[in-house]
């Protein structure tokens, strides 16, 4: 109905199939701004905040704290005071919660895989038909599910894709090569092989300066480029980090380095910390990325910074957290000249996934042009 | 990637992997041999319940067909493995180990110490562990806590299939005697297990779920009595934290004492006889290492102290219940300082 908000149950990352409402942050009543936090969400995998999507006065909660409801269920209606109880209590009534197969996003189709250059590469493709294609490319130790809040937001936009490197994630423990040089070549050909001649990069982290190192070598194919977290654009890397999360064999080891990604620790869970070692036990992993980042990042200085080498085309974006600990916010500052530069206070390394909703805007504003 | 698969088909899997990885690799057992498609009595059953089907294809004569004879091909799969092979013997039900006790205790276990270093004993022993499957008194028995007990030995059980392939294939890597324990009523059991060969490493308890109010530690058929329960007390405002401890020997104690330091109250839950048992090690070194955390006394669910029934009715009654449990996370609740 016209004038009518839904609130709904956000879908974070491909396996997401419901959340817990852990807390109201605003009463019924509150004028509601853009990008403000409603409510809490917690699902087996993160919790975090839902934020508004369009401005609002918030009439009804519907979901009540501690209830675990499916993806896309209404949580609660925000609407102009001219629209009447009546009009909303019909609203209500009539809310027909969307199948999760409906577009076609059930959890398991949402992953397909690719063969490139002999390396099965597990990937995403998300978002609308029609534009030049978002390529998200995470970082080190990381997978695609690093952009779980990113992917929906960004695809509503732009056709999406996002993809594990080889030796990440659920594609294969094999490395190209153990250079930025080898890494970029694969992403070209990865999108050979997805069918993308040209893309807008998102990368984080290591992804950034992979990003970074085929606009150089292959401008044509790179329509834009947002470097989030970057390595790439100085010498200094977190060695406890970085050394530390490869050798890291359980649980223990494991949480106080991923702590280190955010700035508030309370975000990483007991599943995350699982996952992550779900991965890392795969036979040769540990070795790979041993070998990747001493190649890349030994002693905690980057032997390569692409990013420094950029010219004022492509258009880049760079974003950054304040309170980054595995590569420092200063280099933000030796962001090539023309650049836009956003540093986000109260955020970590992951601020893609802790100013979720800052970056998704940044990113749409900047493949706008 | 991962699919879902059986608890059977994860044991099967990592056998085949690490044969593959592996020459050393061996498999002994009753009627292990099973071809699927192999010539005459060689396309067999794959052990007693089919665990091993279809290896025999695939890695031929390194799977043995043995005598009906445990204390022969125990003591010879301990020998292999001091020799340098990598045997996997099979032993059917736990409760035939009776008559290999002195190769496993005296030998196997024993080597290692004797021999001042320099001896390495690296074999598995599989056994179905249990209650449930109407077999009896001397095939249901659940006799982890008498292979604990002897320093030299490792001994797991998992309680779902990620951990079985990851534990079984962490167990044949390992240069000490392992007693794997598989839960015949877990075989059918299904979950998400990556294709790719991995290991879990010994000695580290995996928390299956969260909670504030009470802590539940247990392994095997049990961890999933104590999820059923747990999902009844959390209709009461009740919730509880689950470990599985996965591996009995090594143990996870750091794991235990940080969530009783958390919950400040334990219901420790063992499938085996009462006496002697997991549950009363937990609860012992527990009382001693953090009593002060204790906010009320530990509470105990185990079977009675008796053979295990061949009647239906009470062997249902002797498995420990869902019901049960949730009874004593209520208890070890109303009781001691709030």
């Amino acid at each position: 109905m016209a004038g009518i908000t839904p609130i709904i149950m956000p879908k974070w990352g491909l396996s997401m199939k419901e959340g817990t409402v852990t807390a109201w942050l605003v009463e019924e009543g509150t004028t509601i701004s853009v990008g403000m936090p409603i409510l809490e969400v917690e699902t087996d995998k993160i919790a975090n905040a839902v934020e508004a999507p369009d401005p609002g006065l918030l009439r009804r909660k519907l979901a009540s704290v501690g209830e675990l409801l499916p993806v896309k269920a209404l949580l609660g209606v925000m609407a102009g005071d001219d629209i009447s109880e009546a009009d909303l209590d019909a609203y209500v009534a009539s809310y027909v919660m969307p199948s999760a197969d409906e577009d076609g996003d059930d959890g398991v189709a949402a992953y397909q895989f690719v063969e490139v250059n002999g390396i099965r590469t597990r990937y995403a493709r998300k978002g609308v038909a029609d534009g030049t294609p978002v390529l998200f490319i995470h970082g080190f130790g990381g997978d695609l599910d690093n952009w779980l809040f990113n992917i929906d937001a960004v695809g509503e936009k732009a056709p999406v894709v996002a993809l594990d490197l080889p030796g990440h994630g659920q594609s294969a423990i094999h490395l190209p090569g153990a250079s930025l040089a080898a890494m970029a070549v694969f992403v070209a050909d990865f999108m050979d092989a997805v069918g993308v001649e040209r893309a807008h990069l998102v990368g984080h982290s290591m992804g950034a300066a992979i990003a970074a190192k085929l606009a150089l070598t292959d401008a044509p194919r790179v329509a834009s480029l947002t470097l989030i977290g970057s390595a790439g654009l100085g010498s200094e890397i977190n060695a406890d980090y970085t050394d530390g999360f490869a050798s890291a064999p359980s649980r223990r080891e494991l949480k106080p380095l991923l702590e280190m990604l955010f700035a508030d620790a309370s975000l990483v869970s007991r599943q995350m910390v699982d996952d992550v070692l779900k991965y890392k036990r795969l036979d040769g992993v540990t070795e790979l990325l041993t070998e990747l980042g001493h190649a890349l990042f030994g002693g905690g200085r980057q032997s390569e910074q692409p990013a420094r080498e950029l010219g004022t085309a492509p258009q880049v974006l760079v974003i950054w957290g304040r309170d980054d600990r595995i590569i420092p916010a200063a280099h933000a500052s030796n962001a090539p000249q023309g650049a836009s530069v956003e540093v986000f206070d109260g955020a970590g390394h992951m601020v893609q996934m802790e100013r979720a909703s800052d970056v998704n805007r940044l990113i749409l504003g900047h493949i706008a042009g | 990637m991962s699919r879902k698969i059986s608890m059977k088909q994860a044991v099967n899997e990592a056998l085949d992997q690490a044969m593959a990885a592996d020459p050393s690799v061996i498999c002994m057992g009753e009627d292990i041999v099973g071809g699927a498609g192999a010539n005459g009595e060689k396309d067999a059953w794959g052990g007693v319940l089919g665990v091993t089907k279809g290896l025999y294809a695939k890695h031929g004569d390194r799977l043995l067909d043995t005598p009906l004879s445990e204390s022969a091909y125990i003591g010879a799969a301990i020998g292999a493995a001091a020799c340098g092979m990598r045997p996997v013997a099979e032993l059917m039900f736990i409760d035939f180990m009776g008559v290999c006790f002195d190769q496993i205790f005296n030998q196997a276990a024993k080597f290692k110490y004797m021999f001042g270093g320099k001896a390495h004993t690296p074999v598995v022993i599989r056994a179905m562990v249990g209650a449930g499957f109407r077999a009896a008194a001397q095939h249901s028995q659940m006799l982890t806590p008498l292979f604990t007990h002897i320093p030299g030995l490792k001994v797991v059980c998992p309680s779902n299939p990620y951990d079985t392939k990851g534990l079984l294939i962490q167990s044949i890597r390992d240069n000490d005697p392992v007693i794997f324990c598989e839960h015949k009523n877990l075989y059918a059991i299904e979950g998400e297990v990556p294709e790719a060969s991995y290991a879990i490493p010994f000695g580290e308890a995996s928390v299956v779920r969260d909670g504030k109010h009470c802590s539940i530690v247990t392994y095997g058929l049990m961890v999933h009595r104590s999820l059923e329960a747990a999902t009844a007390l959390a209709r009461e405002g009740v919730e509880v934290e689950i470990v599985d401890l996965r591996t009995l020997s090594p143990l996870d104690m750091d794991t235990v004492l940080d969530s009783v330091t958390k919950t400040g109250r334990l219901v420790c839950v063992d499938e085996a006889s009462p006496r002697c048992n997991i549950a009363t090690d937990i609860s012992a070194q527990v009382a001693m290492r953090a009593f002060g955390a204790l906010k009320a006394q530990i509470e105990m669910v185990t079977p009675p102290h008796t053979p295990v029934p061949f009647s239906p009715t009470l062997e249902d009654m002797y498995i420990p219940s869902a019901a049960q449990i949730a009874d004593a996370v209520r208890r070890t609740l109303k009781g001691g300082k709030h």
